[in-house]
């Protein structure tokens, strides 16, 4: 006989998706056991080393703003520090930061470890136990048993997974790691269907072997922005590690051509779906044959090592043309390898069969969360994990799941979108993904989710009254500039032909001048005499809101006409077949999603607004005949 | 999009009697007021149930004198603030007052609409709800249907284009916004600046196009049939007016079908040319064969061409038996060479009525227009309802594009950062699927992959 131990929630998987939910679940009061096939593998990051960048900043700041894990790690375990799109609107500013990998495990560990009625555990887990439809509890490839309420999946790419490149294939997770062979066939008797999909990383070399004096140095941003809203701005500036940048060229392509047929993607020995926007430098040349070059990023894997990363040629072609083609890139003509590059294939499930909380349809106190969904990226999978977590506490304690919608947070847009669409591919953010964008931006996350955070119970007083603090004198000092108005005196419009700017004909007041494109808050802070001492966050706040003033209530509009489809909700054993007049599309995709509310369902591709009007009419029968 | 307040022609467009125009919605009566002047008071200002005299206003433009009822939420047929506006019958008018309500904030009611929204606020009782939901999705597929049957085969292929062009756009901002470190923006507002002009005067095009009704092919539908190198396309080309169809000594040179509208004595035909009829080897052929046989089958009234000059043969024997039952006119063509056949023999075989004729020289033009008069009593054709609905649907659509269209160079103009522009691109592209019947779905982000490098 095995062990047999009570616990509250299971969460199986600690990687980026795992550490947010049993963290969530355990400073919720849940007594959380978070299962890892290997301890020393905890938040892992077994591709880029890096967090954030393009709309995937965003969700590592929502994260933070819940009062999730990710931001404060990645603050204490950078390397270097980039606002991407800085050009560009406020709406696409995004954080990036080089990761010392290392240093980034081992403080999440910690962070698991000092978490109260939290506990980790190496094993591998192979079947999930459920009774009536209920989740009982888990069991090990040891037969030990854990009996709880909730099971959070955050299975990542572990699932019967196999790692490919040329003829080499191996029956390994990412970077080596032990495999889960076991759990897929539990899930498929518990009849969740499973979908097989493929990513791949590129190879690391010895960075004392490559010649930076014929690459263009990437530095980090002069001024570091931290990701998380609870980092002191003045305790991160420090000295940054640069990253590099090479081209591939003809002799590399040429090189690649003609081993095509040595790919296990181009072969067919790959079955598994491939990401688009994260093509194998094969997929690339072959695609974009007119290309005569591409680039390569060579990034820092940590401080403790010299290993680098070689971004943008992620393969699967054998070990010797990888030798080859790298060695034809400027820079990298005598770098050692130090890991190859490879392919993996893993099991995921088809996240169509989760609600909008990520638990699941079929199995109540069953959730899932991360690459295990058909996501991609460490920071979709730390978004989905934090909801799981925090809906799988709230599950136990009898409250309404929390669910982010599209207007709300890119969390909500991404969960939407995984279990409304159709995904054939590993599913990333991107942030013409989010409708509402100029609402979503990374500066206001902490206004948009905190206070859900607070209720949730995972943000605490001091953080939330700071929070109600900062509220209050962006309102302040949006009013003050839109009563504060300035006439055309002398200095005014000297200062106007200083900037480049017509001169004013009458009065003015402060926020309008403000919304001209060769102003903003800053710059008019020299005939503002009154202007109080606000913190840089703050004035932030009020320039994005009175610059943008006409395009955020433009898309405010939107939200509320688009909120009142969502509100409708419809029941979850609603019969589609029942209803007569939908067309037998819609009653399929229907009845094959169950969308939670009208607007969900206008989502799903194949139904119809009229299929919608139908609904509407046929919810609002049934609840005539019910009263 | 979505404006909460309907409108719609709530009487059947017809000729004679009284026409309505039923708004509802929270803004009813404000529309309403922007619209119909009343001597001395506001509709916003009057007591429900009411009933005034007044005229309706296109901006300074006089369209008609009529009565407005004044019905307040709930106590209307949605159980919303309703306004209905009774004017003097016929379509133009109608239609001309229900476009002014329109472009003064109401939005075009969806078919099965108010009926929807009465059964919604309790006005209607539970044994109407099946009605009610089987209305809807009729009318909904019958208006969709009708909408990309009628559309014009020259409209659909433009704004198809069209919205090819801004997709790309769309896609490589929102490539270089995910991927700013391959893919660069420098001097792309310039660019797009100057490829938005022609965009906006495209749209305009449309807009225009729509108000002569150019958008939806309304008339018969009159399927012209033929061997191959008969003369189908010359006959196409001598009523157009204009070179449409290529034309050439080489036989099947029509490998799919050509439509397009032209006016005959008073009535509209749309006309559409096929590939010849034949056996034929040919993969790409064959198709246009099978394609000129469905279109036959639909057809109201079908345009035989004849080749004076050769003997009938299997083909032609098929093309007749197509001919059945139809309303069906033969053109013996080419009468301007060595003729092989004579206009009796043709009558014989064909059992329908037969003219000389020659594409060449024009001959016998005048002749087939009164025979299809004749054919087709101009009175019987009333003005199709639903198209000319459907028509106005698409002009919204082209009206909301063409607006997003300037907010882009608006934003240009204001030097608001790239990312401003792809929101108002889309908008304006998710409108112009509409008039495809087409949703936005994954077109951008496959656009953006198919298009782009990116990635790491």
């Amino acid at each position: 006989m095995g062990i047999r131990e009570c616990c509250d929630v299971v969460v199986i998987g600690a990687g980026h998706a795992g550490c947010e939910a049993a963290l969530a679940a355990a400073r919720l009061g849940m007594k959380t056991v978070i299962f890892t096939v290997s301890v020393d593998s905890i938040a892992l990051m077994p591709c880029n080393p890096n967090i954030g960048g393009s709309s995937k900043g965003h969700l590592v700041r929502e994260v933070d703003a819940l009062g999730g894990e990710m931001g404060k790690n990645i603050d204490h375990s950078f390397l270097q520090s980039k606002m991407l799109n800085r050009s560009k609107g406020p709406a696409v500013h995004s954080l990036r930061a080089q990761a010392d990998k290392q240093q980034y495990t081992r403080r999440m560990r910690r962070t698991l470890e000092k978490t109260p009625n939290l506990s980790i555990k190496q094993a591998e887990v192979a079947k999930i136990l459920v009774e009536d439809g209920k989740v009982k509890g888990i069991e090990t490839f040891s037969k030990a048993q854990y009996l709880c309420q909730a099971v959070i999946l955050c299975t990542g790419t572990y699932l019967k997974s196999r790692c490919l490149y040329g003829d080499v294939i191996q029956p390994t997770g990412p970077n080596g790691l032990q495999a889960a062979n076991h759990l897929s066939d539990s899930l498929r008797e518990l009849g969740i269907e499973l979908v097989r999909f493929k990513t791949g990383t590129p190879a690391r070399v010895n960075g004392d072997t490559v010649d930076y004096g014929k690459m263009e140095e990437q530095k980090g941003d002069d001024k570091i922005v931290p990701f998380s809203f609870t980092t002191d701005r003045n305790s991160i500036q420090r000295e940054q590690v640069s990253c590099w940048l090479t081209y591939t060229n003809e002799k590399t392509h040429e090189i690649i051509r003609e081993n095509l047929d040595r790919s296990p993607l181009f072969s067919g020995v790959i079955e598994g779906t491939g990401p688009r926007y994260c093509p194998s430098i094969e997929d690339k040349v072959v695609k974009f044959a007119d290309k005569d070059r591409h680039q390569l990023f060579v990034e820092p894997e940590g401080e403790y090592t010299n290993e680098m990363y070689l971004g943008g040629m992620s393969s699967s072609l054998p070990e010797d043309v990888q030798y080859e083609m790298i060695h034809t890139v400027p820079g990298l003509e005598h770098a050692e390898i130090v890991r190859n590059a490879y392919a993996i294939e893993y099991d995921c499930i088809n996240p169509m069969q989760l609600q909008l909380s990520l638990e699941f349809k079929s199995i109540s106190g069953l959730f899932s969360a991360g690459q295990s969904n058909g996501s991609s990226g460490y920071e979709e999978a730390a978004a989905q994990g934090i909801i799981a977590g925090i809906n799988a506490a709230r599950k136990i304690q009898g409250k309404e799941p929390v669910i982010l919608d599209r207007s709300q947070a890119y969390i909500g847009v991404l969960i939407d979108d995984l279990v409304t669409k159709e995904n054939h591919e590993p599913y990333r953010m991107m942030t013409s993904r989010a409708e509402y964008r100029l609402l979503l931006r990374q500066d206001n996350a902490d206004l948009r989710l905190t206070e859900i955070g607070y209720e949730v119970g995972l943000i605490g007083e001091e953080r939330y009254r700071r929070l109600l603090e900062k509220k209050e004198a962006i309102a302040q000092e949006i009013e003050r500039l839109q009563e504060t108005n300035v006439g055309g005196s002398e200095e005014i419009q000297s200062f106007l032909d200083r900037k480049g700017s017509t001169r004013i004909k009458s009065g003015i007041s402060l926020a309008e001048l403000l919304k001209r494109p060769e102003l903003d808050y800053e710059s008019i802070g020299a005939i503002d005499p009154n202007r109080p001492n606000l913190p840089e966050e703050v004035q932030e706040q009020v320039n994005i809101n009175l610059k943008y003033e006409g395009y955020i209530a433009r898309q405010m509009q939107q939200v509320s006409q688009f909120k009142k489809l969502e509100k409708k909700k419809i029941p979850a054993d609603l019969d589609y077949q029942q209803v007569g007049s939908l067309r037998k599309e819609a009653v399929q995709k229907l009845t094959a999603y169950r969308p939670a509310s009208i607007g969900q369902a206008s989502r799903i591709s194949g139904v119809s607004p009229a299929d919608l009007s139908v609904l509407l009419i046929y919810l609002e029968q049934r609840k005539r005949k019910e009263q | 999009m979505a404006a909460d307040t309907i409108a719609a022609i709530a009487s059947g467009l017809t000729y004679g009697g009284i026409g309505v125009i039923r708004i509802s919605g929270e803004q009813a009566f404000s529309v309403g007021d922007q619209v119909v002047r009343l001597k001395g008071k506001t509709l916003t200002g009057s007591r429900s149930h009411t009933l005034h005299y007044g005229f309706v206003y296109d901006g300074e433009e006089p369209v008609d004198e009529v009565l407005a009822v004044v019905m307040r939420g709930p106590h209307s047929f949605t159980g919303e603030d309703t306004v209905e506006i009774q004017c003097h019958g016929g379509p133009l008018i109608m239609k001309k007052i229900l476009e002014t309500v329109i472009k003064n904030g109401a939005r075009l009611a969806e078919p099965g609409e108010f009926s929807k929204r009465a059964f919604l606020s309790g006005r209607l009782d539970l044994s109407q709800a099946e009605a009610v939901m089987n209305l809807i999705e009729a009318q909904n597929e019958f208006a969709r249907k009708a909408s990309l049957e009628q559309l014009n085969g020259a409209v659909s292929r433009k704004v198809k284009e069209l919205r090819e062009q801004i997709l790309y756009q769309i896609a490589f901002i929102e490539a270089a916004l995910d991927d700013p470190e391959h893919i660069s923006t420098e001097g792309y507002r310039e660019k797009l600046k100057l490829l938005l002009n022609p965009l906006i005067h495209e749209v305009q095009d449309l807009i225009e196009g729509a108000e002569k009704g150019k958008i939806l092919s309304d008339g018969i539908r009159t399927v012209i049939l033929g061997r191959p190198n008969a003369g189908k396309s010359s006959l196409l080309n001598l009523l157009v007016g204009e070179e449409r169809a290529i034309v050439t000594e080489i036989a099947g040179t029509t490998r799919d079908t050509l439509e397009e509208n032209v006016r005959v004595g008073g009535i509209s035909l749309r006309l559409i040319d096929t590939a010849g009829i034949r056996q034929t080897d040919d993969r790409v052929e064959k198709i246009g064969v099978e394609r000129a046989r469905e279109q036959a089958g639909k057809a109201d009234l079908i345009i035989y061409v004849v080749d004076s000059s050769e003997p009938l043969d299997e083909n032609d024997r098929e093309i007749l038996s197509l001919l059945k039952g139809k309303k069906g006119l033969i053109l013996l063509n080419k009468s301007d060479l060595m003729p092989v056949l004579t206009a009796k023999e043709m009558e014989r075989e064909a059992g329908q009525p037969v003219i000389p004729f020659s594409a060449k020289e024009g001959t016998g033009r005048k002749e087939l227009e009164q025979r299809i008069l004749h054919l087709f009593d101009v009175g019987s054709i009333g003005t199709n309802h639903q198209v000319s609905i459907t028509n106005l649907r698409h002009k919204e659509a082209l009206i909301r594009a063409r607006k997003s269209l300037e907010l882009v160079e608006h934003s240009i103009e204001e030097e608001m950062p790239e990312d401003f522009y792809s929101i108002d691109l889309m908008d304006s592209y998710r409108e112009l699927g509409l008039i495809l019947g087409e949703e936005v779905e994954d077109d951008l982000v496959n656009e953006i992959f198919s298009k782009f490098c990116m990635g790491k």
